[in-house]
């Protein structure tokens, strides 16, 4: 292959459109639609007593109001309950508008249509709903307590409990290993909720023209939001296409569906006839999607006098809200990422997922693994305090080696399939990690620390996803695949695949993701798995059409297929670039017309004498076109791993906490374009410093969200987010194809861990809680000393 | 996120827009960052919004030996560049971000009177004063003593009718220095804490030492720490002592971002350093 | 609910004159996107925090979304899609950040463009502080701004050799 582009930081071909204003983002689209608003509900737990629009009827601009006495039967039924789980023994999902009951602040009540959002919002602002306030469950403790219930035929609160147990490598359990450990320790750790909130909220526009139901979403799977928007309003799937435009951030939000809205607004553009658009405002987003991290851990574990770990106990309370829409990811992928790279010896875990009146909990970039991560590499900065060993050194007495792999943890993944690692080096990492920050050289000094943290991510999993590849008679490729894209750079790093694998210009390729019309078949962007699923199906779909490509041209070049190869779009006889002929004719030749449209295409028409006459045009087996697509399902996850070091420094006076420098060693396999997985890697950090010291949700007694606003949920400005020093590691996945792995999530899973473990080393005193702000460390200076 | 209805006036000159204040009691609308954000969330829901921005002559700054006249439609960003006041063009690099002072107004912060607000407790410290205007058969006038002007958290002494035409910092002495210190949780935030200190140093000596400190109390608190540092060069005078006073004086309360405990503790910490700034920079005026 | 009244206004939008009949309540950010079709704006919090709805008005970037139509008849307003030179080229601060992976989903870099434009009109070679300064009113979820700064660097050389 000469036009070698994987691997290469090509710049973005997405940028120029998003440079000029020319993005395409749901509420861009459909400037004559209708608008929708939702009277949602302002108590944490109410019963509805009544609903009054009175009052709203003669406001200008009134379409229609609709209540969930509105709805038709299988509309007003309980959303999916997306990946059920064995443990989830009460699973619950909220109605689309809520009939009697509220069980969050923000949930949808009614649905106002109008004629444009501010009339939507004058008659919301006029109805009237009549409420009950029932007690209300806030925070997993008070859930667990089982006094007040989030909804009445869940007892305790306990929508699913798992245990999962590994033993040691003598058989034993993880309790008794910790009995007999030469060292013990055990505490709590405390991490607390925040949310992705992407700029661009999430919406909905649909169009219905009698027939056909047009859906754009501003969503992380639209092939998923097809299937469900068919099933629940009845609409055959051939009928409904769905379409992800230029999507503003996901971050793991966007991959629940179907939303109310999803439902909601494609059913009233159905019901008027008319094109029908719904914008989530920020106020909404903060209440009304969803929210991660909430967790408490209690710890129990025991290790040699080397550090190694002999046994791990960890019990974990997850608040996940009022719903489970998303059923048990979070928790699952906090307790078995929870690992890392390390030899645990013996482990149990044991969570409960518990329902509060708050927003419900679905993943958010990391999915879990922050909580899980945090858990080890506190315990692991424990251990080596306890025993005044230096805390990168007792991280390493417990890795996995190189020599280890393919390395099975013996639990189950949230995939369903077993933790197997695929491949790593995580003792040179670290190495290159200490290298990189200048671990052992570090000058201590009050208010000054350093601090470390590793994890393991598993990425790309399953089921799968197709590529499409179609390279048209004027020589472009189309590519596309079924899986969405919010800001990862999908159209180059694919684009740069089709381009490698095809031996064409990367200008000659294009790539379309998100449109149902294209790919039906897909599942989503989640779990690092684009780059690893999609990548590997498109690189799969180029060499069945490379390999057509060369099959065509050698039959009109006389030559043999595997004396051939395809340069600049061209393919030609090895050594011979005059016997030659562009992929542009290649296309052409493999269509064979009766109907030319220029003098390109009269060349595969019927009097042209190409083809042999006593064949048919289209042999047997054979499809016209140089076309191709394919699937790539994935036997497991592939386990991509990072290290991050910060140095921070800390004012003895107001107790502010500033990252000085912060440093990643990243491994995700063969790179596609470092520039972009560089570019991941920094958004990740920063939303990690968000959630290590600036971003929270805070819910009062009531399960009033106190900071609704950007105002008081302190999202970090370039003024509070640290300059990131990068460096790659690549140990290829044996997995697939082009041996990748995912980087999506990566940046921000540590984060937390990292800058507990600086700042106790800064101020020597136990960091437990997760995020810290100044005013915490105040007094945690004040009551610690 | 989109504003109620409400009724526009848009007047020309003072005698107009003081009328329509005068008939309507609608909220005015200057450069709008702290009201229309109300609006959008639907926390303010005027009968009539009365913009004040072509009125003739509001966009005046006026520099005196005496001080610093702002009109009530000058742009944080404008005074800021004008640099004709030290404390005050300090203060204003405080307030929120840069895009933001395009837009917002001196008078407007002061009018809103927030509590954790730099530029209230500028005019407080300085002890400047806000002109207010009502239409009686004319414009009539009158001027508020900062002291007087912030009665409470978002309550500016401004009556129904009336409008606040301008602000008057007063110049600082010669041998004055002034800081004004904060922490906020981001950079641009609303602070946690802040104090602005203003010292004049005489014959080497400290004069008089004033400071003023937001987000700790209903309205910006101004202490004259005089007793604890005057007499003294500023070097050798009990600075910590002064900041002790500013402490005392401070009423904080706990909220989502921080403690009253912390609240406390971050005003003694900035009202020590801001004074010693202030201190600073007022000996090395005299001397230069 | 009574009508609302509506007013005439006259607004220059990248170089046209533009005449519009908007409710006292239209905010700018809602007149450009959904009035005029101008959609680059983004609209990201409409609390005036995001940064995402930024524009220029005459020259000085505001937030379109705290900002009523109305207030600004007979202004000078730039958007996003007015930046480029209008050859086809990108202008020195747009190639930077393609240059320098400045953006990612690209809700917020609109906001960005506008607000970077107006700095280094103000300020052409901007220090490392400065530019934190001068970008720290607008919210990025994606990149970490850490793209965003040297991009910023990056188009003041481009202006430089430019001019």
């Amino acid at each position: 292959m000469t036009t070698k582009l994987f691997g290469e930081p090509v710049q973005r071909r997405e940028d120029h459109r998003l440079l000029t204003g020319g993005g395409r983002y749901v509420d861009d689209l459909g400037r004559d639609a209708l608008a929708a608003a939702f009277v949602r509900s302002p108590h944490a737990h109410a019963r509805i007593r009544d609903i009054d629009v009175t009052a709203a009827l003669d406001v200008e601009g009134l379409v229609a109001i609709y209540t969930w006495d509105d709805l038709p039967e299988r509309v007003g039924r309980p959303l999916p309950l997306l990946i059920p789980h064995p443990a989830l023994t009460h699973g619950r999902t909220a109605l689309p508008l809520a009939r009697d009951v509220v069980r969050h602040v923000g949930e949808p009540v009614v649905m106002v249509v109008a004629t444009d959002r501010y009339a939507a919002e004058d008659v919301c602002a006029r109805i009237e709903v009549d409420y009950e306030p029932l007690k209300p469950v806030v925070g997993p403790e008070q859930a667990v307590s089982g006094v007040h219930l989030v909804h009445d035929d869940v007892p305790g609160n306990v929508g699913a409990h798992l245990v999962q147990e590994v033993p040691g490598p003598d058989g034993r359990g993880a309790r008794e290993a910790i009995e007999t450990a030469p060292h013990t320790l055990s505490f709590r750790l405390d991490i607390e909720r925040s949310a992705a909130t992407p700029l661009e909220g999430r919406g909905v526009y649909a169009r219905w023209d009698g027939r056909d139901l047009r859906v754009y979403s501003s969503t992380q799977t639209s092939t998923s939001v097809r299937m469900a928007v068919s099933a629940v309003l009845g609409v055959p799937l051939p009928q409904v296409e769905v379409i992800a435009p230029d999507v503003g951030g996901g971050f793991g939000v966007k991959i629940v569906h179907p939303w109310p809205e999803e439902i909601l607004v494609p059913w009233a553009a159905m019901t008027l006839g008319r094109e029908v658009k719904w914008t989530e405002d920020r106020r909404e987003h903060f209440v009304a999607s969803a929210h991660e991290r909430g967790q408490v851990q209690h710890v129990r574990v025991g290790f040699d006098d080397d550090g190694r770990l002999l046994g791990l106990d960890v019990t974990i309370l997850h608040d996940h809200g009022a719903y489970t829409p998303y059923g048990i990811i979070v928790p699952i992928v906090t307790s078995t990422q929870l690992l890392g790279p390390y030899k645990v010896g013996a482990y149990r875990v044991e969570f409960s997922s518990l329902y509060t009146n708050t927003v419900q909990v679905t993943p958010y970039r990391g999915a879990g693994r922050p909580q899980g991560v945090f858990c080890m590499e506190r315990t692991m900065d424990k251990i080596a305090r306890r025993l005044g060993k230096d805390r990168a050194e007792v991280r390493a007495a417990n890795f996995i080696q190189p020599e280890d792999f393919p390395y099975d943890q013996g639990m189950t993944f949230q995939d369903g399939r077993p933790l197997i690692y695929d491949s790593g080096d995580y003792p040179r990492m670290l190495r290159m990690l200490k290298e990189l920050i200048g671990w052992d050289d570090f000058e201590r000094a009050p208010g000054r620390g350093i601090g470390i943290g590793c994890y393991v991510e598993g990425t790309g999993p399953g089921p799968y996803e197709g590529g499409h590849v179609q390279i048209t008679s004027d020589g472009q490729v189309h590519v596309s695949t079924g899986l969405t894209s919010q800001g990862q750079g999908h159209e180059t790093a694919f684009a740069q695949i089709a381009a490698t694998e095809l031996g064409v210009p990367i200008e000659r390729v294009s790539v379309v993701t998100g449109d149902t019309r294209r790919l039906g078949y897909a599942v989503g962007t989640f779990a690092s798995r684009a780059a690893v699923v999609s990548g590997n199906a498109i690189a799969l779909a180029c060499r069945k059409v490379r390999e057509k490509a060369l099959r065509v041209a050698a039959d009109a070049l006389e030559a043999d297929p595997a004396d051939l190869e395809i340069t600049e779009g061209v393919v030609h006889v090895a050594g011979a670039p005059q016997a030659s002929m562009p992929l542009s004719t290649v296309a052409v030749l493999a269509n064979p017309l009766r109907y030319a449209f220029d003098e390109e295409t009269a060349r595969a028409t019927q009097f042209a004498g190409a083809a042999d006459p006593n064949r048919p045009p289209v042999a047997e087996g054979d499809e016209p076109g140089l076309e191709g697509r394919e699937f790539y399902s994935p036997i497991r996850c592939t386990f991509a791993a990072g290290m991050h070091a910060a140095i921070v420094e800390t004012d003895p006076d107001t107790a502010e906490i500033r990252i000085v420098r912060y440093a990643v060693v990243h491994d995700c396999g063969n790179l596609i374009n470092p520039m972009i997985v560089e570019g991941q890697i920094h958004g990740g950090v920063a939303q990690g410093v968000g959630g290590a010291l600036y971003e929270r949700m805070v819910y009062d007694e009531h399960g009033q969200l106190v900071n609704a606003s950007f105002m008081d949920f302190l999202m970090p400005y370039a003024t509070e987010v640290p300059h990131v020093e990068t460096a790659h590691l690549q140990t290829p996945s044996p997995l697939n194809p082009l041996g990748i792995k995912g980087a999506g999530e990566a940046g921000v899973i540590p984060v937390s861990a990292v800058v507990a473990s600086a700042l106790e080393d800064a101020e020597g005193i136990p960091i437990d809680r997760m995020p810290i702000s100044p005013s915490e460390l105040f007094h945690l200076r004040t009551s610690g000393r | 996120m989109k504003p109620p209805p409400f009724a526009y006036h848009a007047p020309r000159d003072l005698g107009e827009a003081l009328r329509t204040l005068a008939e309507v009691r609608g909220k005015v609308l200057a450069g709008g960052q702290s009201l229309i954000p109300m609006l959008n969330m639907r926390l303010a829901e005027p009968s009539d919004l009365v913009d004040i921005n072509r009125v003739a002559g509001l966009d005046r700054l006026e520099r005196t030996a005496d001080g610093v006249v702002v009109g009530a439609t000058v742009r944080h960003a404008d005074a800021e560049r004008a640099r004709a006041h030290p404390l005050l063009t300090r203060a204003l690099k405080l307030v929120a971000h840069p895009v933001i002072r395009n837009r917002g107004t001196v008078v407007g912060s002061l009018a809103h009177a927030d509590p954790a607000a730099e530029l209230p407790a500028v005019l407080a410290v300085l002890g400047g004063h806000v002109r207010v205007a009502r239409w009686d058969g004319g414009v009539a006038v009158r001027d508020v003593p900062a002291a007087g002007f912030f009665a409470g958290p978002m309550e500016p002494a401004i009556e129904p009718g009336e409008l606040a035409v301008s602000a008057f910092f007063p110049a600082l002495r010669p041998g004055t220095g002034s800081a004004f210190l904060e922490i906020a949780r981001r950079h641009g935030d609303y602070a946690l804490a802040g104090v602005c200190a203003v010292v004049t140093v005489d014959d080497g000596r400290v004069a008089t030492a004033r400071a003023a400190c937001i987000g700790v109390g209903p309205v910006p608190v101004v202490v004259d720490v005089g007793p604890a540092c005057t007499g003294r060069p500023p070097g050798e005078a009990d600075w910590a002592g002064a900041a002790a006073l500013v402490r005392e004086a401070a009423e904080p309360e706990d909220d989502i971002h921080a403690t009253a405990a912390y609240r406390g503790h971050l005003v003694g910490v900035l009202a020590e350093r801001a004074l010693r700034d202030a201190a600073r920079e007022g000996a090395a005026a005299r001397a230069g | 609910m009574r009508d609302e009244t509506r007013f005439e206004i006259t607004v220059t939008v990248n170089g046209a004159a533009r005449r519009l009949r908007v409710p006292a309540r239209r905010l700018l950010s809602d007149c450009l996107r959904h009035d005029l079709g101008l959609t680059g704006t983004h609209v990201g919090c409409e609390h005036g925090v995001c940064g995402c709805c930024t524009v220029l008005l005459d020259g000085r970037p505001v937030r379109s979304c705290l900002t009523f139509a109305v207030t600004v008849d007979g202004s000078k307003i730039t958007t996003v899609e007015g930046l480029a030179p209008g050859d086809g080229r990108l202008s020195p601060v747009q190639r930077a950040f393609a240059e320098c992976h400045g953006l990612q989903c690209g809700f917020c870099t609109p906001g960005f463009l506008c607000t970077v434009t107006a700095l280094l009109a103000d300020n052409p070679a901007p220090t490392e502080d400065e530019v934190l300064e001068g970008i720290s009113g607008n919210l990025c979820r994606c990149t970490g701004y850490q793209n965003i700064v040297k991009a910023v660097h990056r188009a003041a050389e481009l202006r430089a050799e430019e001019s």
